[in-house]
């Protein structure tokens, strides 16, 4: 196996050939934010967070999917690229309706961590405010679009992981939600084996379990699903 | 000829209101309107959302009261669930909302009320606030402020925060009450019966003082409405909505709160945001009741808790068995608090409140629900609609301030003709109409939030509905 060595944010650091520079960067303790990405599963580069800088190229490069190289030079950190990952979340925030202090995520939340974490205090961008759905058909789980930030965990686990591809994704833009099946209410989905791992990966309240009071958190107390790094380290990632 | 007094320091009502007195001809007043400015919607914004996120949306409708809210909605929502709580969070709802009560009475009572109790109606407004209290009666100010720490304490330890506390939940409470937490309110609980007899001693010792307040500050005959239990006294968590007259009959058997609807009708006048409710029976506007600390005091045979019902007893032998005057509302607040935190100790002691099962669960079993339980300020209603899933889809609160909606237009009726002379309004004239007001100790931020100064404004009105006089704070 190839080893490459590389810098980020000035330090010298070391990789195995094919890893992405958001697993070396997790690696040697450096962290680079992210809400798609999630150890286990495929990475997408959707939600633009992993943003970083490499050698002198004026464009941007999402940690998650880029494959490090020898001798590259990665900035994680800078003012600008803080800079960048504040207005990526504030669209986030503003594309659908999210209100913490009634959602069941409230202290269990990546989106709102990471809020703090950039210190998005406020929006400077006027808000959509869209009319979306909630979907409390199924017997067991909830699905309120109003916080989903199409990180698409959900799909990937179930994909990847239960291998029942209950959700994908339909339609374009601003109008972009992820679907059970073809479109159909979740309860009445006749592929969900309801095994919960999309509750599980969701980063926000959008997926939760029914009945659970305001910032009870949507996951379980046991640990976060360690059968997705058996998995991975059975494929070999 | 209009004429604009402004009024510093701020002033003690909550929220944002403003009051109409019309006069005839004569220069008489002939009619007072008591006006609720601002509108919140809470009705509309829920819809659409998961039935079990009701309770915390409901909380917000109010920072000082939103027990009340949380334990009014929990319980509609377990009527949909068509479940009972388990016996150790219905329990548990009892003392977290007995908290509220006693934090709640004793901001009305202390903070807003006592300054014009010691400083007199016509006392130098720079003075009557807390502050002013607490330098003219230290004990009087420590006494308030302690009982509305531990209020504030028992909701904090026992949901999680002070404001907007989360353990109430559909089907009970979501957490386990731990025995350190229960020794912890008990342990509060002689100072905090210390504090509130010491604040009915000299309630009593003074009350001669104000005869005539409690003669002109909204005394009238109406009904009264309140829960009661089994044997036909104080709960202020469950059991049967009692209606007497203003002589001590009861208007109708103990009405099983889910019932509500067919005896409690409400009205929607063009000039406020506040809904008034009245008794279907009797018809609007004659309708007319009252809820909150005194009609507790007035419908019940007891409070049921010994040092509560010794002094419900003087309290009865000094204003009657039904007591009209609303003035009497700060007295029976101060019975109210004592049996509430009677009350909380009597549960505490329960051996099951330390118990495990907190909480029934169940999914959608009805598609509506009512919840009704006591405020500190009197009955509240909330009544859910929802679809087959679980969204809501119709909302109606009634709460407690709109029940005496038209017994403070009354008041402010009776203190205008007592007190408003020709065409001028004076200084004395507005605290003793907010006095009135404070009374009942309405929550307009349940029917407003605003920002900035508190404002109370009074137009005077002429025949032909020209501005007379205009006072403002």
């Amino acid at each position: 196996m190839t080893v490459y060595t590389l810098k980020i944010d000035g330090r010298d650091v070391a990789g195995s050939e094919g890893q992405s520079i958001m697993d070396v960067a997790e690696e040697n303790g450096i962290d680079i934010p992210g809400l798609c990405h999630l150890p286990g599963i495929h990475d997408r580069g959707a939600c633009r967070l992993c943003v970083v800088k490499i050698g002198g190229s004026p464009r941007l490069a999402a940690a998650c999917v880029t494959k490090i190289a020898e001798g590259m030079d990665v900035v994680a950190h800078d003012e600008e690229l803080e800079e960048y990952r504040r207005a990526a979340t504030e669209m986030m925030f503003l594309e659908r309706n999210h209100v913490c202090a009634v959602c069941v995520a409230n202290n269990h939340c990546e989106l709102q961590d990471l809020s703090a974490d950039l210190g998005l205090t406020h929006f400077e961008l006027p808000r959509i405010s869209p009319t979306v759905d909630v979907d409390l058909s199924h017997k067991l789980f909830g699905l309120d679009h109003n916080r989903c930030i199409l990180c698409l965990r959900c799909v990937r686990v179930c994909d990847e992981i239960e291998g029942a591809h209950v959700w994908d994704v339909m339609q374009r833009g601003l109008e972009t939600r992820i679907q059970a099946d073809m479109g159909v209410d979740w309860g009445d989905s006749v592929t969900c084996t309801s095994c919960g791992k999309c509750v599980q990966v969701c980063p926000t309240g959008a997926l939760f379990e029914k009945g659970r009071p305001v910032a009870a958190g949507t996951r379980d107390e046991r640990p976060f699903l360690p059968w997705l790094r058996v998995h991975q380290e059975e494929r070999g990632l | 000829m209009s004429q604009t007094i402004v009024i510093d320091p701020v002033t003690r009502i909550e929220g944002h209101s403003k009051i109409t007195i019309q006069l005839d001809d004569r220069g008489e007043v002939v009619d007072a309107q008591f006006h609720v400015t601002q509108f919140r919607g809470f009705e509309r914004i829920t819809q659409g959302r998961p039935v079990h996120e009701m309770p915390a949306l409901m909380a917000r409708i109010c920072g000082i009261c939103p027990v009340s809210h949380l334990i009014a909605s929990a319980k509609a929502v377990d009527d949909i669930m068509a479940v009972e709580p388990t016996p150790t969070g219905a329990d548990l709802r009892r003392v977290i909302n007995l908290g509220q009560i006693v934090q709640s009475n004793a901001l009305s009572f202390f903070h807003l009320s006592s300054p014009d109790l010691l400083f007199g109606f016509d006392g130098d407004p720079a003075q009557r606030n807390i502050l002013g209290v607490a330098a003219a009666n230290p004990q009087l100010a420590r006494d308030g402020i302690g009982l509305r720490k531990w209020g504030q304490q028992i909701i904090e330890w026992m949901g999680g925060k002070r404001i907007h506390p989360e353990g109430i939940v559909p089907g009970g409470v979501a957490f386990r009450l731990t025995e350190e937490v229960r020794d912890r309110i008990l342990a509060g609980v002689p100072d905090a019966l210390a504090a509130t007899e010491r604040a009915i001693a000299w309630y009593k010792s003074d009350m001669l003082r104000w005869e005539e307040e409690a003669t002109t500050l909204g005394n009238f005959r109406s009904a009264f409405m309140a829960l009661v239990d089994r044997q036909g006294n104080v709960d202020h968590y469950g059991g049967w909505i009692k209606v007497i007259d203003a002589d001590g009959h009861a208007l109708a058997e103990p009405i099983d709160p889910k019932h509500f609807n067919d005896y409690i009708g409400e009205a929607v006048e063009p000039w406020s945001y506040l809904k008034s409710t009245f008794w279907k029976p009797m018809g609007y506007p004659d309708g007319i009741y009252r809820v909150g600390p005194l009609a507790r005091l007035n419908v019940a045979e007891k409070t049921g808790t010994p040092r509560a019902d010794e002094e419900l007893e003087k309290f009865r032998w000094r204003v009657g068995r039904v007591a009209s005057s609303s003035f009497h509302y700060h007295y029976a607040r101060l019975i109210d608090t004592l049996h509430a935190i009677e009350k909380i100790e009597l549960l505490l002691r329960g051996p099951e409140i330390t118990g495990p099962h907190t909480r029934s669960t169940a999914g959608i079993n009805r598609n509506e629900g009512i919840g009704v339980s006591e405020a500190p300020r009197g009955t509240l209603m909330h009544h859910y609609k929802v679809d087959d899933d679980g969204l809501v889809e119709w909302v109606n609160l009634v709460i407690a301030t709109g029940h005496n909606n038209m017994a403070m237009n009354r008041a402010v009726l009776q203190v205008a003709r007592h007190y408003v002379k020709g065409d001028r309004l004076e200084e004395s004239m507005l605290n003793r109409v907010e006095s009135v007001i404070r009374c009942y100790d309405p929550c307009l931020s349940c029917s407003t939030h605003a920002l900035g100064q508190m404002a109370i404004k009074i137009d005077l009105l002429a025949p032909d509905g020209r501005v007379l006089s205009q006072l403002a704070r």
